[in-house]
């Protein structure tokens, strides 16, 4: 069998559409993640009884139900429940807000209580309300313990969105499979496919060990 | 003048009673050292002052305000009094000014100038003036217990609650602490405090509190009940600290 490597530059617009596409759902995803994790982190962590419980089970659900099955239930189910539509590329990245929102809670949660408990209590001696504590100390410093596993976490959300080739949208997969229907260049294609997550894992692993690098672990 | 003022004051964690309907009354001025055996209550007494333990029987009345009063009391009662931990308890992330300034600007709402200089000389009164750009990590415990002392009284509260200041300090360390303690007494400053040093207690205390199983069982005055203890208990427990 004969490899041609030039296919891969003639459809390299194609490719480069697709990873914008991927790097799109990934990034506006783990935005609204980090949002849903950190509020849902703090909820398991100080939140009462109700507030606590509420945060438990969605990431109960989250947790054990795969990823395809929640992108599948936003696009094709929750349309007939409650009656609204949602196209491909937002149920996809809602999909990685509520999938990444879970872990990232649990890793909110994780790093807050792992922050010595006396220095809550001698923020909250000098008579500061206890949101105060948590911004001005418990917080930052529990964010240095969080770089680690939320960079894991960036990085497990972003392979998911390949996943979403379920749904049809026109991430980079989705496109490595257009690409090859019309070809069967099997081989350089899903070369080029993989190099290219390769290439995105790779920066954002270089950006995360240069920000822990920066900051301290205290 | 009444500062603190504990009426029939009970405390249980779950099924052990901790506070056992303690009576005491704290006047300004008065330099209270709280003695007794481990697991007694005195950390439970003193944290219950500031609340962060919430006594669950009778009163507790800290400058005016009860420790059962609304959320904002509490914050109004904690800045009134200073708390010095054990493990010092320094925000880890923040040099030794930036501990000190933390409490004007962030409780006082002090501009960051103003926040500095307040802590500038509190620093300096705590001898430690040249060691304001270093981290804790960076610092001895007894300096890092002298920066928790002036983090505190930047927020220029009218009672200091020392829970075992010197108990994680080598011995060489804690007479560096003890000295800025016996000043603040000096200054008139109302103190409660949590010690095994007896030396302290004679010459500074102007009142010495014996607790065991949650109750006071001795309030006199430390010369005269460390020379000739009242209770049997007391002197056993004196032999053993000394
Ligand atoms: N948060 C807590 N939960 C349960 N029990 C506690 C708690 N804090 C203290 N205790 C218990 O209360 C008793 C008194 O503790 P403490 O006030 O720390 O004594 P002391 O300071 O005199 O050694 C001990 O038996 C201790 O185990
Ligand atoms: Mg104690």
């Amino acid at each position: 069998m004969e490899t041609d490597w030039s296919v891969i530059i003639k459809f390299l617009p194609d490719l480069i559409e697709g990873t914008k596409s991927t790097i799109y759902i990934t990034l506006a995803g783990l935005i609204g993640g980090l949002i849903v994790g950190a509020v849902a982190g703090v909820m398991r962590a100080y939140g009462g009884k109700i507030l606590n419980a509420i945060a438990f089970i969605y990431i109960e659900v989250v947790r054990g139900t795969p990823i395809v099955v929640q992108v599948m239930f936003l696009y094709f189910a929750l349309p007939i429940l409650a009656n609204i539509r949602v196209d491909p590329l937002n149920a996809a990245i809602l999909a990685i807000v509520i999938n990444a929102g879970a872990y990232i809670a649990e890793i909110v949660r994780g790093a807050l209580l792992s922050i010595n408990k006396g220095l809550t209590e001698a923020g909250l001696a000098m008579g500061l309300p206890h949101w105060k504590v948590l911004i001005y100390i418990v917080g930052p410093l529990a964010f240095r313990r969080m770089i680690p596993p939320l960079g894991n976490q960036f990085i497990v959300s972003l392979k998911d969105t390949s996943l979403f080739i379920v749904i049809g949208v026109g991430e980079l997969t989705r496109t490595g499979q257009e690409i090859m229907a019309s070809n069967f260049r099997a081989v350089e294609i899903w070369t080029a496919v993989a190099v290219i997550y390769l290439i995105l894992t790779g920066v954002l692993t270089f950006i995360l060990r240069f920000t822990e690098k920066r900051m301290r672990l205290l | 003048m009444k500062i603190i003022e504990f009426k029939n004051t009970s405390k249980s964690f779950g099924p052990l009673k901790v506070l056992d309907g303690v009576d005491l009354t704290i006047n300004t001025g008065e330099v209270v050292v709280l003695i007794g055996p481990s697991g007694s209550g005195k950390s439970t007494l003193l944290r219950c002052i500031n609340g962060l333990e919430e006594i669950t029987g009778g009163d507790l009345i800290v400058d005016d305000l009860s420790v059962l009063g609304p959320a904002k009391d509490l914050r109004m009662i904690r800045q009134e009094a200073g708390m010095v931990f054990q493990q010092f308890n320094l925000f880890p992330q923040l040099t030794a000014l930036q501990n000190v300034a933390f409490g004007p600007r962030k409780v006082r709402g002090a501009p960051k100038a103003e926040a500095e200089e307040t802590a500038r000389e509190l620093l300096a009164k705590v001898g430690l003036a040249d060691k304001e750009n270093h981290l804790p990590s960076e610092l001895s415990g007894g300096q890092q217990q002298r920066v928790a002392i002036a983090r505190s009284l930047a927020i220029k509260p009218k009672v200091m609650l020392f829970d075992e200041p010197t108990s994680a300090l080598d011995p060489e360390l804690k007479q560096e602490v003890l000295n800025v303690m016996r000043q603040l007494a000096t200054e008139g400053m109302t103190m409660v405090v949590v010690t095994h040093e007896m030396n302290f207690a004679k010459q500074v205390g102007t009142r010495l509190i014996f607790m065991e199983h949650g109750k006071i069982t001795v309030d006199g005055h430390p010369r005269e009940v460390i020379d000739n203890p009242p209770n049997e208990r007391l002197k056993d427990f004196l032999q053993h600290v000394e």
